[in-house]
């Protein structure tokens, strides 16, 4: 497929890049290219200029900092999948991006990329919301930390402003909490029909900490606070009856796929086995 | 691929057909494909792959209307367009003959088709203008300025409604949209009806499946006004079918055309036929005096290559309370799409003669009607008419065992024809050749361990686990076929040369595209000559190379085309016998060939095969009234159709809270007579049973009511992947086929064709005991799901809910999309 014409800037610094970014008015950023590119071929999209930031140095890394794991913006699902440091501190993450796509997609797309996109199917941004992830973007004018919960706004739409760029993702370690990450897989894309990431603690037989986010089912992905409140101080027996209000508030999509019914339907059962799984098999 | 239980060796022939010994070493070997290392290391060319000096790029405008008055087409915008050669429309065209429709049956209607839509669009998708420019970038930058002026026009696609009073005609001029009725009946169907024990009714859906082969279509043309020789390249499984309609399309005397297959990455039926590309690329050329290549993107493939299956079918089965068949009574609609393809509305008259399946029914009563809608055509896919009769006798024939609460496996078995019994003349008109359907269906049960898989089916149930199995039991018509049975001709060339040197060039009419034939037929052909495979080339797909053909579909390239190579290397065995018995001297009833050598049994002489063949070009010592040379020609023309058969069984768990299926277990038994390659049978029913499964489970080309493709991409519409699916066990039974030599049958189609129907009897098995009795294809979660909540919401007998979250989910909302429960 040909795309329509376009400018290719290949910066290697992220201030270059940030300067690019800032020239033109229709300037696009390139990551691992697994969502802009398709766009462009089918003409859907139509940049004037791509800065492609896969030349600068630096932004691909996964590393221990104190209380959290930082991951550079261009690090590769792959690499991701398969981060030891993630999966000792923080193993929600690789298991939500071994599920992404299929392995030519995992060894190129970008964690950046994929939350800058904010697809309301893609699987990372369920998780970067259970784990309370904090997203760093750099403008000319500096950096800022944007927390998940704040960062996405709507169907392809972030709190990112056009000007910006993510440079890095931190993660909180969850050692002492139990994880879990279900998807069912659209057959065709493999995008996330449902994707539910929760992150749960136990405290003498009580759920202490939880958090459930959810992708694939509303315009963006969420925080399923009302399931979170229905079970905080509560025993693991309350998860069935408490995953029931999973999309509540939530105007839920609906495709030739999946119903709106539906698929609340699977993001009720899903958030459930995810809880279960998490709370080690002992509720019922 | 595990093959449980001891592989067989197929034995290479039943023994009748070959009056002398021969060592047969090659056919029966797991030979590895000759064609795989270029194709693997991509050293090879397909259609798109190919560049000429001086070559034009095509890109086509097409309809985004389903249904379209074409008021003005405005093009000085794109021919402004730096790099552009021309801007052609319907006006230029005129002189172009139609895209070809091969079928002809009474009172089928038969509509215009150009090659570039004149006054009205009728499907999205459909050509309307050709931008050709020197690069594919000024052409589709150009394409996105040609202006053309719709009016909208209201659209139908809907079969039904496409039949009623108030419709939308797709063709005016017909004031109908129904383009045939094709009735088949025999036997007393209104006695069967009468005496019956019980009725089993069921409407079952076809769904409209993409072909989707790995490579796209592409069409490359270049004319030589010198040698008056138009030159066309293109991804097809006709070469010279499609060299006569193209000499046709553009008025040019056959021998002026040349076509050329290349490389061809899979068609599944859908380049078994003429498209209009076909004719306007090579129109294109010569008009502009320089070579013109087009290239299908992906989304044109969806929308704009032919799409497989869509009927919508309504079946009653009347049957002994003892499970005996007494006569089967169906009604077809068949959606044809708004233009007749190549073959179009033959693929229908194929289900109605399979409806038989492998039973003993004593009545039959078939009708079919075609109607036209605003969608692409459809034509041949994978099975071509066959699976969508399989999908409707083996899903009754399940349907009607649980009604009757029998075994499905023991019900078939009891209305199978006995082996004795064949050629078996079916109640449809056809003859069986051969079968021992008792056999493939016993070695699969026991293959699948189906006593332990009803166990733990009835297991389950008391722990709410809902497994599943399905069984299914086909045959099918290959080696297409007797010419009588065809539109063009159901015959193939082969064509034996032995180079002075020894080696062997066969060409075949067939048009392999994957399939393998440049091995298998060296297998078979070396060993009629006692040399080696390596030392037999396959030409094929070249019109200038290769005598008249016919290609590659329906199963035939081995049965049909194997057996025409086959036969004229017989009449060069004789030639090499009467040379070498000149030699020898001895007389050519007493020479044997085989290991290089040619040998005379009674004085012990012989000679190399390479010393034989060189005598046969020097000529200067041979018999008187030998003719040089070493090259013999057979046009082979089928006595029938041969029928493979088999039995598939899948295991499933139904996830009953989600509606999600996993398939477990999946045993298949076939039998396509004698095998030549076993690993390249193993790989074609493989691949076969993965796309079956794809139509019960994934596949599924919906249009909306504007007319809309609305999966025509591969990020909706979903084929299925090798993680979808577990280690197929196969096995096979040998059968061997007495309507040619090598008693072989044909193997292409059979995995698509047993499989469908397997997937959706396991599933529907798997939910019997909560009373559903059938979901349609495709098995979406969703359906499953609905199918579930829909019995459990019913109001008659309360039954414990499954789940309670179910009983929560089914008491919110009533269902949007009905999955049917029918009684």
């Amino acid at each position: 497929m040909i795309p329509a014409n376009f400018d290719y800037e290949s910066p290697r610094t992220l201030s270059e890049a940030l300067e690019l970014l800032a020239s033109r008015e229709d300037a696009k950023i390139l990551a691992g290219g697994h969502s802009l590119l398709p766009a462009m071929k089918l003409r859907l999209a139509q940049p004037a200029l791509l800065v492609d930031i896969g030349r600068i140095g630096g932004l691909s890394y996964v590393r221990e900092s104190g209380e959290h794991i930082r991951i550079g913006a261009m690090t590769t699902h792959a690499e991701i999948a398969s981060s030891k440091v993630l999966q000792r501190f923080s193993p929600l993450l690789p298991q939500a991006a071994c599920q992404i796509g299929d392995m030519q997609v995992r060894n190129c797309g970008t964690i950046g990329g994929s939350l800058a996109q904010a697809h309301p199917a893609a699987d990372y941004p369920a998780v970067v919301l259970a784990l309370d992830a904090e997203i760093v973007v750099a403008s000319r004018t500096g950096e800022r930390e944007i927390p998940a919960r704040e960062f996405f706004t709507g169907m392809f739409s972030t709190e990112l402003h056009p000007h910006e760029i993510i440079t890095e993702i931190r993660v909180p370690r969850t050692d002492d909490q139990g994880i879990a990450y279900k998807k069912h897989h659209h057959p065709a894309s493999g995008y996330a029909v449902v994707g539910v990431a929760v992150r749960l603690k136990l405290s003498v037989g009580k759920i202490d900490t939880v958090a459930i986010g959810i992708t694939g089912v509303g315009q963006n992905a969420y925080r399923a606070t009302a399931v979170e409140n229905a079970l905080r101080g509560k025993p693991v027996a309350a998860i069935r009856e408490a995953t029931a209000h999973v999309a509540k508030n939530v105007e839920v999509l609906s495709d030739n796929y999946a119903s709106s019914d539906y698929r609340q339907h699977l993001a009720a059962v899903l958030t459930r086995r995810a809880l279960e799984q998490a709370a080690g098999g002992r509720a019922k | 691929m595990a093959r449980n239980g001891k592989p067989r060796r197929a034995p290479r022939s039943n023994g009748k057909t070959n009056g002398h010994a021969k060592a047969a070493h090659w056919v029966g070997r797991k030979l590895k494909r000759k064609e795989d290392p270029r194709l693997i290391q991509g050293i090879t060319h397909y259609t798109d792959d190919l560049k000429l000096p001086r070559m034009l790029y095509c890109t086509l405008v097409r309809s985004p209307y389903a249904h379209a008055e074409i008021r003005g087409i405005r093009t000085d915008a794109a021919r402004a367009v730096s790099g552009v050669a021309g801007v052609f429309t319907a006006e230029d065209t005129a002189s172009l003959g139609m895209v070809p429709c091969a079928i002809q049956m009474p009172d089928l209607k038969v509509p215009k088709h150009p090659v570039l839509a004149t006054d009205r669009v009728r499907y999205v998708g459909e050509p309307v203008a050709a931008v050709v420019a020197d690069d594919l970038y000024a052409a589709r930058d150009a394409a996105e300025l040609v202006e053309v002026d719709y009016e909208p026009l209201p659209v139908v696609t809907d079969m039904q409604k496409a039949l009623s009073n108030d419709t939308p005609y797709v063709h005016d001029e017909f004031r109908s949209n129904k383009a045939f009725t094709h009735t088949l009946k025999n036997g007393d169907i209104a006695a069967a009806f009468k005496k019956a024990d019980r009725v089993v009714k069921q409407r079952m859906l076809n769904q409209r499946l993409a072909p989707i082969a790995m490579e796209t279509r592409a069409v490359l043309a270049e004319y030589l006004p010198g040698e008056h020789r138009l030159t066309v390249w293109s991804s097809t499984q006709i070469p010279h079918l499609l060299r006569t309609q193209v000499s046709v399309m553009l008025g040019l005397p056959e021998t002026a055309v040349r076509v050329i297959a290349p490389e061809v990455g899979g068609g599944f039926g859908s380049k078994l036929n003429v498209y209009a590309e076909e004719g306007l690329i090579p129109w294109l050329a010569m008009k502009l005096g320089r070579p013109v290549k087009w290239s299908e993107t992906r989304r044109e493939n969806f929308t704009a290559t032919i799409h497989g299956r869509d009927t919508i079918n309504d079946v009653e089965l009347a049957l002994k309370k003892d499970g005996t068949v007494l006569g089967l009574r169906v009604r077809i609609l068949a959606d044809l799409g708004a233009y007749h393809q190549l073959l179009t509305p033959l693929i229908p008259q194929l289900t109605a003669l399979m409806l038989a399946g492998c039973y003993k029914f004593p009545a039959i009563d078939i009708e079919i009607q075609g109607v036209f809608t605003n969608k692409m055509s459809t034509d041949a896919y994978r099975g071509a008419g066959r699976p969508e009769a399989t999908y409707i006798v083996e899903r009754i024939m399940d349907i009607a065992a649980h009604e009757l609460g029998m075994d499905s496996a023991q019900f078939r078995l009891k209305n199978f024809p006995q082996p004795k019994e064949f050629p078996f003349t079916t109640i449809t008109g056809l003859t069986y050749d051969s079968a021992k359907y008792q056999e493939s269906l016993k070695r699969a049960l026991q293959l699948a361990g189906y006593d332990t898989l009803r166990r733990r089916q009835k297991n389950g149930w008391k722990q709410g686990k809902y497994y599943g199995v399905g069984v299914s039991t086909y045959v099918e018509i290959c080696a297409i076929g007797p010419s009588a049975a065809t539109p063009a001709g159901g015959w193939e060339s082969g064509t034996v040369r032995v180079e002075p040197t020894g080696k062997v060039t066969v060409l075949t009419g067939a048009s392999p595209h994957g399939q393998g034939q440049e091995t298998t037929f060296a297998q078979l052909i070396a060993d009629e000559l006692g040399i080696d495979p390596e030392d037999v080339s396959v030409v094929h797909g070249d019109t200038m190379a290769v005598p008249y053909g016919i290609g590659t579909f329906g199963s035939r390239a081995t049965a049909v085309g194997g057996t025409a190579a086959y036969l004229a290397t017989q009449k060069l065995k004789a030639k090499m016998a009467t040379l070498a018995a000149h030699l020898l001297g001895s007389t050519p009833g007493d020479i044997t060939i085989g290991r290089g050598h040619l040998t005379a049994k009674r004085n012990k002489k012989s000679i190399s095969f390479g010393e034989l063949v060189m005598a046969a070009y020097t000529a200067r010592n041979i018999p008187p009234g030998f003719e040089p040379g070493m090259e013999a020609t057979h046009f082979f023309e089928p006595s029938n159709f041969t029928f493979p058969f088999g039995a598939h069984i899948a295991s499933v768990e139904v996830d009953a809270e989600t509606g999600e299926v996993k398939v477990d277990k999946y045993v298949a038994v076939d039998d396509c007579g004698n095998v030549i390659n076993p690993l390249l049978v193993d790989g074609q029913i493989q691949g076969g049973i993965a796309q079956g499964i794809g139509q019960a489970m994934w596949e599924e080309l919906i249009y909306n009511e504007e007319g809309q493709l609305v999966t025509g991409s591969l990020m909706e519409y979903a084929l299925p992947k090798a993680h979808f699916l577990p280690e197929f066990t196969l096995d096979r039974t040998v059968t061997p086929s007495p309507v040619n030599p090598m008693g072989v049958k044909g193997v292409g189609e059979a995995g698509t064709i047993a499989s469908t129907p397997c997937m959706v009897n396991a599933v529907c098995d798997a939910l019997s005991p909560l009373g559903i009795r059938h979901i349609e294809m495709p098995l979406k979660p969703e359906r499953v799901w609905r199918a579930i909540i829909q019995v459990q919401a019913a109001p008659k007998e309360p039954e414990p809910a499954i789940v309670p979250a179910l009983a929560a989910a089914a008491a919110r909302k009533p269902a949007q999309k009905t999955a049917r429960r029918r009684v």
